[in-house]
């Protein structure tokens, strides 16, 4: 793992896995997209709402899967003090915050016309809410430890620590239909097993399979962005001092 | 009052949100990063 340490590696790497990971993902996502909206059939509850499913999973999904990203790259940070961790946790955090902020949005939607209602504070959307306000403190606290940490300080490991607290609220997120009385309905996919047909299932999976590339290539996008900004601040500071 | 719900109206909001949030977000990330590096270059040839 170490060996991707080096900034200067990495960001060779990153030149080609940016656009590698980019045009299959938008290519992906928007074609399942399509798929599903042309050829899914209604749903004889749902009727076409059960569209929704196509953006709103996907969604939903990568927003967990944001804040586990920021979860195992603060363990890197602070076990093995992994030089690229830090930045990694940072960059996942604004992609993982929008994609929470679309499920909790294209959730809505949804919900207005299949309970009667845009929103209710039960355990699944409260704590999904809860993880946006989660987002928004990393992004703030992270922020800040850049000002601090160009200061010669140490608040990396602050908001590290906050990033593997906050993974607190993955689990709760994932049980809240099980453990709590909810509108929302019980997990259609767990592991080895599904109950959506497969007319459904395959687009979702392929549009999951899109989005999921299309968030690496915003991480990978952001990663080189706070590296530029870091290596300029220590060229502007070597020259001042000197 | 009986309530008209069009389902459609309600799938292709949800798809524009999602869809158009998700493009703005990889514009602003590529522009962002397109951006710093470019500063950096500049801060490095000065």
């Amino acid at each position: 793992m170490h060996g991707f340490a080096n900034p200067a590696r990495f960001l060779r790497m990153a030149r080609w896995l940016l656009p590698l990971l980019l045009v299959p993902g938008l290519v992906l996502s928007l074609g399942a997209l399509a798929w599903g909206i042309a050829f899914a059939p209604p749903d004889h509850l749902m009727g076409v709402t059960v569209k929704i499913l196509f953006i709103h999973v996907p969604c939903v999904w990568l927003g967990m899967a944001g804040w586990s990203t920021i979860a195992v790259s603060s363990i890197a940070e602070l076990v093995w003090r992994h030089p690229l961790a830090g930045i990694a946790a940072r960059a996942a955090a604004v992609p993982g915050a929008v994609f929470t902020a679309l499920g909790l949005a294209t959730g809505s939607i949804w919900g207005r016309p299949t309970w009667g209602t845009w929103w209710v504070w039960d355990g699944r959307l409260t704590s999904f809410l809860v993880l946006l306000f989660l987002y928004f403190g990393y992004i703030a606290l992270a922020d800040a430890a850049q000002r601090d940490a160009a200061s010669g300080g140490s608040a990396g490991r602050v908001t590290a620590i906050f990033g593997l607290v906050g993974a607190i609220n993955i689990p709760i997120i994932n049980r809240s239909v099980v453990w709590w009385n909810s509108l929302h309905q019980p997990p259609s996919i767990t592991l080895g097993r599904s109950a959506i047909d497969g007319t459904y299932l395959w687009p979702l999976l392929l549009g999951a399979l899109g989005f999921s590339l299309v968030f690496g290539a915003v991480v990978i996008a952001r990663m080189r962005m706070l590296l530029a900004e870091i290596q300029t601040e220590a060229r502007l500071r070597r020259k001042a001092l000197g | 009052m009986h309530e008209r719900l069009d389902q459609w109206e309600y799938v292709w909001a949800a798809l524009a949100i999602g869809v158009v949030g998700m493009l703005a977000m990889v514009s602003w990330s590529l522009i962002a990063m397109i951006r710093a590096e470019r500063r950096r270059d500049k801060v490095r040839r000065k």
